[in-house]
Protein backbone atom coordinates (compact mmCIF):
# COMPACT_ATOMS: atom_id res chain seq x y z
CA UNK A 1 0.00 0.00 0.00
CA UNK A 2 0.70 3.64 -1.08
CA UNK A 3 1.86 4.68 2.85
CA UNK A 4 0.94 8.08 2.05
CA UNK A 5 -2.54 6.40 1.85
CA UNK A 6 -2.25 5.82 5.54
CA UNK A 7 -4.11 9.33 6.67
CA UNK A 8 -7.01 8.78 3.90
CA UNK A 9 -7.47 4.74 5.46
CA UNK A 10 -7.25 6.61 9.01
CA UNK A 11 -10.07 9.70 7.59
CA UNK A 12 -12.09 6.93 6.52
CA UNK A 13 -13.14 5.59 9.89
CA UNK A 14 -12.92 9.08 12.36
CA UNK A 15 -10.86 12.01 10.37
CA UNK A 16 -11.19 14.38 13.54
CA UNK A 17 -10.26 11.61 16.04
CA UNK A 18 -7.26 10.21 13.66
CA UNK A 19 -6.02 13.97 13.70
CA UNK A 20 -6.46 14.88 17.25
CA UNK A 21 -4.27 11.37 17.62
CA UNK A 22 -1.26 12.32 15.22
CA UNK A 23 -1.32 15.17 16.98
CA UNK A 24 -1.18 13.76 19.78
CA UNK A 25 1.57 11.83 19.34
CA UNK A 26 3.60 14.18 17.72
CA UNK A 27 3.53 16.49 20.64
CA UNK A 28 4.11 13.76 23.01
CA UNK A 29 7.40 12.35 21.19
CA UNK A 30 8.62 16.01 21.23
CA UNK A 31 7.89 16.36 24.71
CA UNK A 32 9.72 13.07 25.31
CA UNK A 33 12.92 14.94 24.80
CA UNK A 34 15.08 12.19 23.08
CA UNK A 35 14.87 10.28 20.29
CA UNK A 36 13.79 8.19 19.27
CA UNK A 37 10.93 6.80 21.88
CA UNK A 38 10.93 2.66 21.32
CA UNK A 39 8.09 1.17 22.33
CA UNK A 40 7.50 -2.72 21.93
CA UNK A 41 3.97 -4.83 20.84
CA UNK A 42 3.62 -8.49 21.39
CA UNK A 43 0.99 -9.01 18.77
CA UNK A 44 1.08 -10.29 15.49
CA UNK A 45 -2.37 -8.68 14.93
CA UNK A 46 -1.26 -5.56 15.94
CA UNK A 47 1.68 -5.94 13.67
CA UNK A 48 -0.66 -6.80 10.72
CA UNK A 49 -3.24 -3.61 11.50
CA UNK A 50 -0.16 -1.52 11.50
CA UNK A 51 1.47 -2.66 8.36
CA UNK A 52 -1.97 -3.05 6.25
CA UNK A 53 -2.96 0.37 7.73
CA UNK A 54 0.48 1.83 6.72
CA UNK A 55 0.88 3.20 10.53
CA UNK A 56 3.98 4.15 10.88
CA UNK A 57 3.52 6.44 7.95
CA UNK A 58 1.28 8.55 10.67
CA UNK A 59 3.66 8.15 13.14
CA UNK A 60 6.05 11.31 14.13
CA UNK A 61 9.80 10.39 12.85
CA UNK A 62 10.85 9.78 16.36
CA UNK A 63 8.88 6.93 17.24
CA UNK A 64 9.35 3.18 17.05
CA UNK A 65 7.10 0.53 17.38
CA UNK A 66 8.32 -2.64 17.05
CA UNK A 67 7.21 -6.18 16.93
CA UNK A 68 8.26 -8.15 19.79
CA UNK A 69 7.86 -12.28 19.99
CA UNK A 70 4.27 -11.89 19.76
CA UNK A 71 4.08 -15.07 16.70
CA UNK A 72 3.35 -17.69 18.88
CA UNK A 73 4.01 -20.34 15.77
CA UNK A 74 7.36 -18.38 15.31
CA UNK A 75 8.86 -19.25 18.67
CA UNK A 76 8.10 -22.90 18.79
CA UNK A 77 11.09 -24.18 19.53
CA UNK A 78 12.72 -26.52 17.40
CA UNK A 79 12.89 -29.27 19.82
CA UNK A 80 9.15 -29.00 20.45
CA UNK A 81 8.75 -29.35 16.56
CA UNK A 82 10.84 -32.26 16.52
CA UNK A 83 8.66 -34.01 18.92
CA UNK A 84 5.64 -33.83 16.86
CA UNK A 85 8.02 -34.42 13.45
CA UNK A 86 9.07 -37.42 15.17
CA UNK A 87 5.67 -38.78 16.56
CA UNK A 88 4.32 -38.40 12.66
CA UNK A 89 7.41 -39.84 11.23
CA UNK A 90 6.86 -43.14 14.08
CA UNK A 91 3.17 -43.25 11.92
CA UNK A 92 1.29 -41.07 14.47
CA UNK A 93 -1.34 -39.37 13.33
CA UNK A 94 -1.02 -35.26 14.33
CA UNK A 95 -3.59 -32.48 13.83
CA UNK A 96 -2.38 -28.84 14.18
CA UNK A 97 -3.17 -24.85 13.20
CA UNK A 98 -1.95 -24.43 9.27
CA UNK A 99 0.89 -22.10 10.16
CA UNK A 100 2.40 -24.77 12.39
CA UNK A 101 2.56 -27.36 9.53
CA UNK A 102 5.93 -25.40 7.90
CA UNK A 103 7.53 -24.38 11.01
CA UNK A 104 11.93 -25.64 10.46
CA UNK A 105 12.20 -28.54 12.47
CA UNK A 106 16.00 -29.50 13.15
CA UNK A 107 15.88 -31.41 9.55
CA UNK A 108 12.39 -31.58 8.44
CA UNK A 109 8.77 -29.73 9.02
CA UNK A 110 5.43 -31.09 9.65
CA UNK A 111 4.64 -30.80 5.71
CA UNK A 112 7.69 -32.87 4.78
CA UNK A 113 6.99 -35.14 7.09
CA UNK A 114 3.52 -35.34 5.65
CA UNK A 115 5.04 -35.37 2.28
CA UNK A 116 6.71 -38.76 2.64
CA UNK A 117 3.28 -39.92 3.82
CA UNK A 118 3.06 -38.85 7.19
CA UNK A 119 -0.71 -38.40 8.38
CA UNK A 120 -1.08 -34.93 9.38
CA UNK A 121 -4.07 -32.54 9.33
CA UNK A 122 -5.10 -29.07 9.83
CA UNK A 123 -7.45 -27.90 11.69
CA UNK A 124 -8.91 -24.31 12.70
CA UNK A 125 -9.64 -25.55 15.93
CA UNK A 126 -8.91 -28.16 19.21
CA UNK A 127 -12.76 -28.89 18.62
CA UNK A 128 -12.38 -30.22 15.11
CA UNK A 129 -9.47 -32.19 16.22
CA UNK A 130 -11.13 -34.00 18.96
CA UNK A 131 -13.69 -34.94 15.93
CA UNK A 132 -10.92 -36.70 14.01
CA UNK A 133 -10.11 -38.60 16.88
CA UNK A 134 -13.31 -39.83 17.41
CA UNK A 135 -14.00 -40.82 13.70
CA UNK A 136 -11.52 -43.47 14.66
CA UNK A 137 -9.67 -45.51 17.09
CA UNK A 138 -6.34 -44.71 15.59
CA UNK A 139 -3.90 -42.42 18.07
CA UNK A 140 -4.84 -38.44 16.95
CA UNK A 141 -1.92 -36.30 18.70
CA UNK A 142 -2.90 -31.99 18.92
CA UNK A 143 0.07 -30.54 18.45
CA UNK A 144 -0.91 -26.90 20.36
CA UNK A 145 -0.53 -23.94 19.67
CA UNK A 146 -0.93 -20.21 20.87
CA UNK A 147 -0.59 -18.21 23.50
CA UNK A 148 -3.18 -18.17 26.46
CA UNK A 149 -6.02 -17.11 24.67
CA UNK A 150 -5.69 -20.32 22.17
CA UNK A 151 -5.00 -22.22 25.25
CA UNK A 152 -8.33 -21.59 27.06
CA UNK A 153 -9.62 -23.24 24.18
CA UNK A 154 -7.41 -26.29 24.86
CA UNK A 155 -8.22 -26.64 28.24
CA UNK A 156 -12.39 -26.41 27.71
CA UNK A 157 -11.67 -29.32 25.47
CA UNK A 158 -9.89 -31.31 27.95
CA UNK A 159 -11.90 -30.68 30.70
CA UNK A 160 -14.89 -31.89 28.63
CA UNK A 161 -13.38 -35.73 28.32
CA UNK A 162 -12.15 -36.27 24.94
CA UNK A 163 -12.04 -39.38 23.40
CA UNK A 164 -9.24 -41.82 25.09
CA UNK A 165 -7.57 -41.50 21.39
CA UNK A 166 -6.60 -37.97 22.05
CA UNK A 167 -3.98 -36.76 23.15
CA UNK A 168 -2.16 -32.71 23.33
CA UNK A 169 1.47 -32.51 22.75
CA UNK A 170 1.31 -28.54 24.34
CA UNK A 171 3.68 -25.65 22.75
CA UNK A 172 1.21 -23.15 24.12
CA UNK A 173 3.09 -20.31 25.32
CA UNK A 174 2.47 -17.19 27.88
CA UNK A 175 3.27 -13.97 27.30
CA UNK A 176 3.98 -12.26 30.27
CA UNK A 177 7.12 -13.78 31.15
CA UNK A 178 8.80 -13.36 28.29
CA UNK A 179 8.31 -9.45 28.43
CA UNK A 180 10.30 -9.57 30.90
CA UNK A 181 13.12 -11.39 29.06
CA UNK A 182 12.61 -8.94 26.61
CA UNK A 183 13.08 -5.83 29.26
CA UNK A 184 15.90 -6.80 30.55
CA UNK A 185 17.69 -8.01 27.06
CA UNK A 186 21.01 -5.55 27.24
CA UNK A 187 20.32 -4.47 23.50
CA UNK A 188 16.86 -3.85 24.01
CA UNK A 189 15.77 0.70 24.53
CA UNK A 190 11.99 -0.59 24.73
CA UNK A 191 10.67 2.07 26.97
CA UNK A 192 7.00 0.40 27.60
CA UNK A 193 5.40 -2.20 26.24
CA UNK A 194 1.73 -2.41 24.21
CA UNK A 195 -0.52 -5.04 24.80
CA UNK A 196 -2.59 -7.36 23.09
CA UNK A 197 -6.40 -6.21 23.52
CA UNK A 198 -7.43 -9.79 23.09
CA UNK A 199 -4.89 -11.75 25.25
CA UNK A 200 -6.08 -9.63 28.01
CA UNK A 201 -9.47 -10.39 27.62
CA UNK A 202 -8.62 -13.70 29.16
CA UNK A 203 -5.84 -12.17 31.59
CA UNK A 204 -7.28 -8.92 32.61
CA UNK A 205 -4.73 -5.87 33.02
CA UNK A 206 -3.80 -7.03 36.55
CA UNK A 207 -1.59 -9.69 35.02
CA UNK A 208 0.86 -7.07 33.98
CA UNK A 209 1.12 -4.92 37.34
CA UNK A 210 4.20 -7.36 38.70
CA UNK A 211 5.97 -6.57 35.46
CA UNK A 212 5.81 -3.05 36.09
CA UNK A 213 6.91 -3.00 39.41
CA UNK A 214 9.65 -5.15 38.68
CA UNK A 215 11.17 -3.32 35.69
CA UNK A 216 9.80 0.05 35.85
CA UNK A 217 8.41 0.21 32.18
CA UNK A 218 4.80 0.80 32.05
CA UNK A 219 2.19 -1.55 29.98
CA UNK A 220 -0.68 -0.49 27.89
CA UNK A 221 -4.03 -2.57 26.80
CA UNK A 222 -4.83 -1.69 22.54
CA UNK A 223 -7.48 -2.97 20.54
CA UNK A 224 -7.00 -3.83 16.98
CA UNK A 225 -8.28 -1.49 15.25
CA UNK A 226 -6.60 1.18 13.08
CA UNK A 227 -7.28 4.37 16.00
CA UNK A 228 -7.35 1.69 19.03
CA UNK A 229 -3.71 1.02 17.86
CA UNK A 230 -3.00 4.99 18.08
CA UNK A 231 -4.98 5.53 20.99
CA UNK A 232 -3.17 3.18 22.82
CA UNK A 233 0.28 4.54 21.80
CA UNK A 234 -0.99 7.80 22.89
CA UNK A 235 -1.43 6.66 26.34
CA UNK A 236 1.62 4.86 26.58
CA UNK A 237 3.61 8.03 25.85
CA UNK A 238 1.89 9.63 28.17
CA UNK A 239 2.64 7.58 30.81
CA UNK A 240 6.00 7.26 29.79
CA UNK A 241 6.19 11.08 29.93
CA UNK A 242 4.89 10.84 33.59
CA UNK A 243 7.77 9.28 34.67
CA UNK A 244 5.18 6.94 36.57
CA UNK A 245 5.36 3.50 35.00
CA UNK A 246 2.06 1.41 35.24
CA UNK A 247 -0.70 -0.45 33.47
CA UNK A 248 -3.16 1.43 31.55
CA UNK A 249 -6.08 -0.22 29.72
CA UNK A 250 -7.46 1.97 26.42
CA UNK A 251 -9.26 -1.09 25.07
CA UNK A 252 -11.86 -0.71 28.09
CA UNK A 253 -14.62 -1.72 25.50
CA UNK A 254 -13.10 -4.96 26.07
CA UNK A 255 -10.71 -5.70 28.75
CA UNK A 256 -11.09 -5.21 32.75
CA UNK A 257 -8.58 -5.31 35.25
CA UNK A 258 -9.74 -9.00 36.22
CA UNK A 259 -10.10 -10.00 32.83
CA UNK A 260 -12.10 -13.54 32.38
CA UNK A 261 -11.90 -15.10 35.69
CA UNK A 262 -13.89 -18.11 34.70
CA UNK A 263 -11.09 -18.51 31.34
CA UNK A 264 -8.00 -18.57 33.68
CA UNK A 265 -9.46 -20.95 36.48
CA UNK A 266 -10.04 -23.17 32.88
CA UNK A 267 -6.61 -22.44 31.69
CA UNK A 268 -4.56 -23.30 35.01
CA UNK A 269 -6.28 -26.02 36.00
CA UNK A 270 -5.31 -28.12 33.06
CA UNK A 271 -1.79 -26.16 32.20
CA UNK A 272 0.93 -25.20 34.49
CA UNK A 273 3.84 -22.90 33.45
CA UNK A 274 7.30 -24.10 33.52
CA UNK A 275 10.62 -22.89 31.57
CA UNK A 276 11.71 -23.67 28.03
CA UNK A 277 13.38 -22.06 25.22
CA UNK A 278 11.64 -19.90 23.22
CA UNK A 279 13.01 -20.17 19.23
CA UNK A 280 15.68 -17.46 18.76
CA UNK A 281 15.16 -15.59 22.18
CA UNK A 282 15.90 -17.10 25.10
CA UNK A 283 15.16 -19.42 27.88
CA UNK A 284 11.74 -18.42 29.67
CA UNK A 285 10.97 -19.21 33.05
CA UNK A 286 7.27 -19.93 33.18
CA UNK A 287 6.83 -19.11 29.58
CA UNK A 288 5.59 -22.40 28.41
CA UNK A 289 2.48 -24.27 28.75
CA UNK A 290 2.06 -27.79 29.78
CA UNK A 291 -0.19 -30.29 30.96
CA UNK A 292 -0.67 -30.48 34.57
CA UNK A 293 -0.30 -34.31 36.56
CA UNK A 294 -4.20 -34.31 36.52
CA UNK A 295 -4.87 -34.55 33.06
CA UNK A 296 -1.59 -36.63 32.30
CA UNK A 297 -3.56 -39.31 30.33
CA UNK A 298 -4.13 -36.56 27.52
CA UNK A 299 -0.96 -35.36 27.77
CA UNK A 300 1.53 -36.95 24.12
CA UNK A 301 4.76 -36.41 26.32
CA UNK A 302 3.54 -39.01 29.20
CA UNK A 303 1.68 -41.34 26.33
CA UNK A 304 4.65 -41.97 23.55
CA UNK A 305 8.34 -42.19 24.15
CA UNK A 306 9.28 -39.52 21.74
CA UNK A 307 12.58 -40.31 20.27
CA UNK A 308 13.94 -37.11 17.72
CA UNK A 309 17.07 -38.28 17.56
CA UNK A 310 17.41 -39.57 14.46
CA UNK A 311 16.51 -35.71 13.41
CA UNK A 312 19.19 -34.69 14.78
CA UNK A 313 21.59 -36.14 12.41
CA UNK A 314 21.83 -33.30 9.67
CA UNK A 315 24.23 -30.24 9.59
CA UNK A 316 21.80 -26.82 9.56
CA UNK A 317 21.57 -25.71 5.45
CA UNK A 318 23.90 -22.41 5.46
CA UNK A 319 20.47 -19.90 4.39
CA UNK A 320 19.22 -21.03 8.31
CA UNK A 321 22.59 -19.92 9.81
CA UNK A 322 21.83 -16.38 8.24
CA UNK A 323 18.62 -15.89 9.63
CA UNK A 324 17.63 -13.32 11.82
CA UNK A 325 14.61 -14.53 13.42
CA UNK A 326 15.69 -14.74 16.73
CA UNK A 327 16.82 -10.68 16.77
CA UNK A 328 13.79 -9.40 15.23
CA UNK A 329 11.10 -11.35 17.56
CA UNK A 330 13.74 -9.91 20.14
CA UNK A 331 12.51 -6.54 18.82
CA UNK A 332 16.88 -5.84 18.34
CA UNK A 333 16.76 -6.53 14.70
CA UNK A 334 13.93 -5.75 11.88
CA UNK A 335 13.43 -8.08 9.01
CA UNK A 336 15.28 -5.22 6.47
CA UNK A 337 18.16 -5.89 8.41
CA UNK A 338 18.33 -9.67 7.01
CA UNK A 339 20.09 -10.21 3.80
CA UNK A 340 17.64 -13.22 2.93
CA UNK A 341 14.48 -11.10 3.69
CA UNK A 342 12.87 -11.14 0.37
CA UNK A 343 15.52 -12.67 -1.44
CA UNK A 344 16.36 -15.89 -0.45
CA UNK A 345 13.77 -16.02 2.02
CA UNK A 346 10.00 -15.34 0.68
CA UNK A 347 6.30 -16.78 2.06
CA UNK A 348 6.64 -19.51 -0.38
CA UNK A 349 10.03 -20.05 -0.04
CA UNK A 350 10.51 -19.15 3.93
CA UNK A 351 13.97 -20.05 5.47
CA UNK A 352 12.69 -18.75 9.45
CA UNK A 353 9.95 -19.04 11.22
CA UNK A 354 9.01 -15.35 10.59
CA UNK A 355 8.56 -15.90 7.00
CA UNK A 356 5.98 -19.08 7.87
CA UNK A 357 3.01 -17.83 10.14
CA UNK A 358 0.80 -14.77 9.20
CA UNK A 359 1.52 -13.54 12.41
CA UNK A 360 5.47 -13.57 11.66
CA UNK A 361 7.06 -10.41 11.40
CA UNK A 362 8.84 -11.27 7.91
CA UNK A 363 5.77 -12.36 6.56
CA UNK A 364 3.80 -9.48 7.12
CA UNK A 365 6.41 -7.04 6.12
CA UNK A 366 6.22 -9.18 3.17
CA UNK A 367 2.90 -8.73 2.50
CA UNK A 368 2.37 -5.44 3.13
CA UNK A 369 5.63 -3.85 1.83
CA UNK A 370 9.15 -4.42 2.38
CA UNK A 371 9.19 -2.00 4.80
CA UNK A 372 6.31 -0.60 5.64
CA UNK A 373 7.74 2.79 6.90
CA UNK A 374 7.23 5.93 5.06
CA UNK A 375 10.64 7.62 5.89
CA UNK A 376 12.35 4.55 4.66
CA UNK A 377 10.28 3.95 1.48
CA UNK A 378 10.74 7.32 0.54
CA UNK A 379 14.83 6.80 1.00
CA UNK A 380 14.35 3.92 -0.87
CA UNK A 381 12.37 5.75 -4.03
CA UNK A 382 15.01 8.76 -4.01
CA UNK B 1 -5.07 -15.80 15.76
CA UNK B 2 -5.39 -12.73 17.99
CA UNK B 3 -7.96 -11.15 16.14
CA UNK B 4 -11.00 -13.48 16.83
CA UNK B 5 -14.15 -12.56 14.81
CA UNK B 6 -17.44 -10.97 16.38
CA UNK B 7 -20.67 -12.52 15.53
CA UNK B 8 -24.39 -12.23 16.48
CA UNK B 9 -25.92 -14.64 18.69
CA UNK B 10 -29.31 -16.03 17.01
CA UNK B 11 -30.12 -18.89 19.33
CA UNK B 12 -28.39 -20.65 22.73
CA UNK B 13 -28.68 -23.91 23.50
CA UNK B 14 -27.69 -23.68 27.55
CA UNK B 15 -27.53 -27.28 28.42
CA UNK B 16 -24.90 -27.88 25.65
CA UNK B 17 -23.34 -24.81 26.24
CA UNK B 18 -23.56 -23.82 22.75
CA UNK B 19 -24.76 -20.75 20.47
CA UNK B 20 -25.98 -20.56 17.06
CA UNK B 21 -23.57 -17.28 16.35
CA UNK B 22 -24.40 -15.27 12.72
CA UNK B 23 -21.09 -14.32 10.95
CA UNK B 24 -22.07 -12.09 7.79
CA UNK B 25 -24.77 -14.37 7.02
CA UNK B 26 -22.75 -18.11 7.84
CA UNK B 27 -24.43 -19.17 11.04
CA UNK B 28 -22.13 -21.49 13.18
CA UNK B 29 -22.27 -23.67 16.45
CA UNK B 30 -19.66 -21.11 18.94
CA UNK B 31 -19.23 -22.83 22.39
CA UNK B 32 -20.08 -20.95 25.05
CA UNK B 33 -18.16 -22.80 28.12
CA UNK B 34 -14.85 -20.43 28.42
CA UNK B 35 -17.31 -17.23 28.65
CA UNK B 36 -17.65 -15.42 31.91
CA UNK B 37 -20.97 -13.72 31.13
CA UNK B 38 -24.32 -15.27 30.24
CA UNK B 39 -25.23 -15.01 26.28
CA UNK B 40 -28.52 -14.33 25.14
CA UNK B 41 -29.71 -14.21 21.53
CA UNK B 42 -29.37 -10.87 20.16
CA UNK B 43 -25.90 -10.29 22.10
CA UNK B 44 -22.20 -10.44 19.91
CA UNK B 45 -19.49 -12.84 21.15
CA UNK B 46 -16.20 -12.65 20.03
CA UNK B 47 -15.23 -16.00 18.60
CA UNK B 48 -11.47 -17.21 18.94
CA UNK B 49 -11.11 -20.92 17.61
CA UNK B 50 -14.53 -22.23 17.86
CA UNK B 51 -14.87 -20.70 21.45
CA UNK B 52 -16.91 -17.32 22.63
CA UNK B 53 -13.93 -15.82 24.94
CA UNK B 54 -15.95 -12.63 25.67
CA UNK B 55 -19.85 -11.19 25.40
CA UNK B 56 -20.07 -8.19 23.51
CA UNK B 57 -23.04 -6.24 24.84
CA UNK B 58 -25.13 -4.76 21.27
CA UNK B 59 -24.39 -1.37 22.57
CA UNK B 60 -20.76 -1.93 22.02
CA UNK B 61 -21.19 -4.17 18.83
CA UNK B 62 -21.02 -1.42 16.21
CA UNK B 63 -17.37 -0.18 17.10
CA UNK B 64 -16.06 -4.10 17.18
CA UNK B 65 -17.56 -4.80 14.04
CA UNK B 66 -16.33 -1.92 12.18
CA UNK B 67 -12.83 -3.29 10.91
CA UNK B 68 -13.94 -6.56 10.29
CA UNK B 69 -16.57 -4.93 7.72
CA UNK B 70 -13.84 -3.57 6.25
CA UNK B 71 -11.82 -6.69 5.60
CA UNK B 72 -14.43 -8.61 4.55
CA UNK B 73 -16.00 -6.24 2.43
CA UNK B 74 -12.47 -6.30 0.61
CA UNK B 75 -12.71 -9.70 0.19
CA UNK B 76 -8.88 -10.15 -0.03
CA UNK B 77 -8.07 -13.70 0.28
CA UNK B 78 -4.27 -13.07 0.11
CA UNK B 79 -4.55 -10.46 2.90
CA UNK B 80 -3.16 -11.97 6.59
CA UNK B 81 -5.77 -10.26 8.38
CA UNK B 82 -8.72 -11.15 6.36
CA UNK B 83 -7.52 -14.99 6.16
CA UNK B 84 -7.36 -14.65 9.86
CA UNK B 85 -11.03 -13.66 10.07
CA UNK B 86 -11.97 -15.75 7.62
CA UNK B 87 -10.33 -18.74 9.61
CA UNK B 88 -11.95 -17.83 12.96
CA UNK B 89 -15.49 -18.20 11.32
CA UNK B 90 -14.36 -21.68 10.00
CA UNK B 91 -13.02 -22.84 13.08
CA UNK B 92 -16.89 -23.20 14.34
CA UNK B 93 -18.83 -25.78 13.20
CA UNK B 94 -22.08 -24.77 10.76
CA UNK B 95 -24.77 -24.90 12.68
CA UNK B 96 -28.17 -26.80 11.85
CA UNK B 97 -31.37 -25.33 10.75
CA UNK B 98 -33.08 -24.62 13.60
CA UNK B 99 -35.43 -22.46 15.45
CA UNK B 100 -34.65 -19.02 17.31
CA UNK B 101 -34.66 -18.37 20.73
CA UNK B 102 -33.17 -19.86 24.36
CA UNK B 103 -33.22 -23.88 25.02
CA UNK B 104 -31.98 -24.43 28.19
CA UNK B 105 -35.15 -27.27 29.07
CA UNK B 106 -36.86 -25.01 31.19
CA UNK B 107 -39.30 -23.91 28.90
Amino acid sequence: MDPSDAVAQLKFRDPVRARGLREALDRLVAKADHAPVSIMHVCGSHEQAIAKFGLRAAFPENLQVIMGPGCPVCVTDVPEVDEAVALAKQGVRIASYGDMLRVPGTSQSLADAKAEGAKVDVVYSVTQAVELARESDEELVFFASGFETTAVATAAVLVDGPPDNFSVLSAHKYIPPVMEIVAEMPETKIEGFLAAGHAATITGSAVFEKFVERHGLPVVIAGFEPLDVMAGLVKLLEVINSGKPRVENAFPRCVTREGNVHAQRLLWKVFRPTGGRWRGIAHVPNGNLRLRDEFARYDTRKRFAIDASALWSYAPHKLVQQCQCGDIMAGIASPSDCALFGKECTPDAPVGACMVSAEGTCKIWHQYGGRPDLRSMKRGAA
Amino acid sequence: MCLGVPGKVIEVDRELQIATVDFWGVKKQVRLEVCDAPVDPGDFILNHVGFAIRRIPPEEAAETLALYDELLRLADDQDLMTADVRAEIDAAPDAPRSAKGVRDGSE
